[in-house]
């Protein structure tokens, strides 16, 4: 196990080193000088200068780059030049609202979908299956942020039973806090529970086809202690890999449905300092979901080897 | 003679074979309900995008601030904008920019993704390095990879060709590259090898026609994939600048207007369901019937 785990976290090196390769030159595949694309037309060149100086553009590119990546091992992501604080800072300031919102569109997302996927499996071409199936594959073709528009459309401004825009903090009362994620979540994590329902479903038919199921049933065990405990559990490995796989572009949508619902997360923090060519919050920013998306997977990874002993010894 | 006319036989008969494959390809394809459905649902998209130019006379771009946000009229089939456009000139409009761009991602990604994956599949040496870059690539979620390649080039349609082509070529290359790997291993390849036969040849010759299959089936998802990230960087402001109508800034122009003209929200957001929905439709299809290993459980 211990090898496993020492194994999978080495892996992990070439590619954090590609990903911080990539954020370092997204500064330098601008067309033109960077600091005087982020200053804007108005700068005089004595302050593109400094800039320059300030930033070390006008050194060796390699150079930067070391010098990039040791400031980001002590902890320093750069600072915001528009809101002139450290990004970490800017980050995690950001952070609570998209936290919530992910885990409220993941939790809607699981607690729909596999319920349904386990439902679709047993009734197999069934007239219920068709349906949810149907359902999942309309789900996977409507992006999110437009979801988001559709609900705000319907539930906001036809029947207005729900908030359609802002954010209250967890301080304000769980009620209201929950209240105002609805209807981002479910714009979040619908494309999610398709995927999940559709995994779900897909994983759980290899499973009841399986030597054992038949034996079990030969037995005599109840065919619900054959759904949950033999099949669910042994079809739970893809489910999971899904599930941890779609987290990183959980996170991301979160970035959109948040423009949407005027939610002022990571991905208004990203939006606004697009527009201000804020370069070091979005080389941050990028930098950090990219890192915690290699995290999570690697988790998941780990979480594998417990649900699963056998891939403890497994050819990775 | 008689050999020259056996071989005109067997040409003939060869033909025939091919034709009847073909035939048999078509018939199985369009016997599956749900692809016959979005080969419908594309054509009648695509056939709509080439024609618009031709059969709508009212220009995308003409201002009419008297007529601002009107609800859709037999004038104005989808009502007008918050400048007085009329909006189902801009759907139309934009529905050529959102096939653009998917068509171009698509054919894009498939030439570096197939090259990047054949070669990392027969060298090994390359293997490592070409896929570890990938990895590194894949561990940005798309959409946000795509706006930071976009804050940095500029928002316009070539910077989100190029943005969605980065992203999205490692896909392809994974695809390929397993597809690549098991047809290495086959006999004949071996065979050729020890013949002498030289990499590229190989390669291209005896290697590549065997991954078409699932390249194509991944192209139709990816053409599917950038329609959607494309109208998430127009609506979010990073991708195709107003006043060129794409479906995503025109997403964008409804949400400052949403309490007062749904029209502007529900036609271009109906626009991106279908032809998404058409695109996953046929590419289900095809991968039914190229990718028979794959094949999404009934």
């Amino acid at each position: 196990m211990l090898n496993f785990i020492l194994k999978r976290i080495l892996s992990l090196i070439p590619v954090l080193f590609v990903v911080s390769v990539v954020v370092f030159l997204l500064v330098h595949i601008t067309p033109g000088d960077p600091a005087s694309v982020m200053l804007g037309p108005e700068a005089s060149p004595q302050e593109v200068a400094k800039l320059q100086e300030e930033l070390g553009l006008n050194r060796p590119i390699l150079e930067q780059y070391v010098t990039w990546v040791g400031d980001i091992f002590k902890g320093d992501l750069g600072t915001s030049l528009f809101m002139k604080q450290p990004v970490l800072t800017a980050f995690l300031e950001h952070l609570g609202p998209t936290f919530s919102l992910a885990i409220m569109a993941q939790l809607f997302a699981i607690v729909l979908a596999i319920p349904l996927g386990v439902l679709s499996a047993k009734f197999r071409g069934s007239i219920l299956d068709q349906t949810f199936m149907g359902i999942s594959l309309v789900g996977i073709s409507v992006p999110s942020f437009l979801l988001g528009l559709f609900l705000i459309l319907l539930f906001g401004v036809e029947l207005r039973w729900l908030p359609v825009a802002g954010y209250k903090p967890l301080e304000a009362g769980l009620d209201v806090h929950i209240r105002y994620l609805i209807l981002p979540a479910i714009a979040l994590g619908s494309m999610q529970a398709a995927l999940i329902a559709r995994m779900t479903r897909s994983s759980m038919l290899d499973v009841l086809s399986a030597n054992f199921i038949k034996t079990a049933r030969a037995k005599g065990v109840k065919e619900f202690i054959i759904t949950m405990k033999h099949s669910l559990r042994n079809a739970f490995i893809p489910i999971l890999t899904i599930i941890g796989q779609t987290f990183g572009t959980l996170v991301a949508g979160a970035a959109v449905v948040e423009t949407v619902f005027n939610i002022p997360g990571i991905g208004q923090l990203i939006i606004n300092s697009v527009e201000r060519r804020d370069f070091e919050v979005i080389q941050g920013v990028v930098l950090l979901i990219a890192v915690s998306y290699v995290t999570i997977n690697l988790v998941i990874d780990l979480l594998y080897g417990i649900v699963d002993p056998r891939l403890r010894v497994g050819k990775r | 003679m008689s050999q020259e006319h056996s071989m005109n036989d067997l040409s003939i008969i060869k033909k025939q074979m091919k034709q009847k494959q073909r035939t048999l390809f078509r018939k199985k394809f369009f016997s599956n309900k749900l692809a016959l459905t979005g080969t419908i649902i594309m054509s009648v998209i695509i056939m709509f995008a080439i024609l618009t130019p031709l059969i709508i006379s009212t220009s995308p771009y003409t201002l009419d601030t008297a007529n601002r946000l009107l609800p859709p009229s037999a004038e104005h089939l989808f009502g007008t904008d918050n400048y007085g456009r009329d909006l189902f000139s801009r759907v139309m409009y934009g529905a050529r920019v959102s096939l653009v761009i998917g068509f171009s991602v698509a054919l894009l990604t498939s030439i570096f993704g197939t090259i990047v994956g054949l070669y990392a599949a027969y060298f090994k040496k390359l293997d490592s390095l070409l896929m570890r870059t990938s990895d590194g690539l894949m561990a940005f979620p798309a959409i946000l990879l795509a706006i930071a390649i976009m804050a940095s080039l500029g928002a316009n349609l070539a910077n989100v060709i190029i943005a969605l082509t980065i992203v999205f070529t490692p896909l392809v290359a994974r695809t390929i590259r397993s597809s690549a790997l098991i047809v290495k291993e086959q006999t004949y390849v071996e065979a050729l090898r020890a013949q002498g036969a030289n990499s590229t040849r190989i390669i291209w010759s005896n290697i590549f026609p065997n991954v078409i299959s699932p390249l194509i089936v991944q192209a139709t998802f990816i053409f599917a994939d950038a329609i959607i990230v494309e109208a998430a960087l127009s609506f979010l402001g990073a991708g195709i600048p107003a006043p060129e109508p794409s479906w995503g800034n025109l997403l964008y122009d409804g949400k400052t207007v949403i309490f007062n003209a749904w029209w502007m929200t529900i036609f271009p957001g109906i626009a991106i369901m279908l032809t998404v929905l058409g695109l996953n439709l046929f590419g289900d299809g095809l991968r039914d019937l190229l990718d028979p290993h794959n094949k999404s459980k009934k």
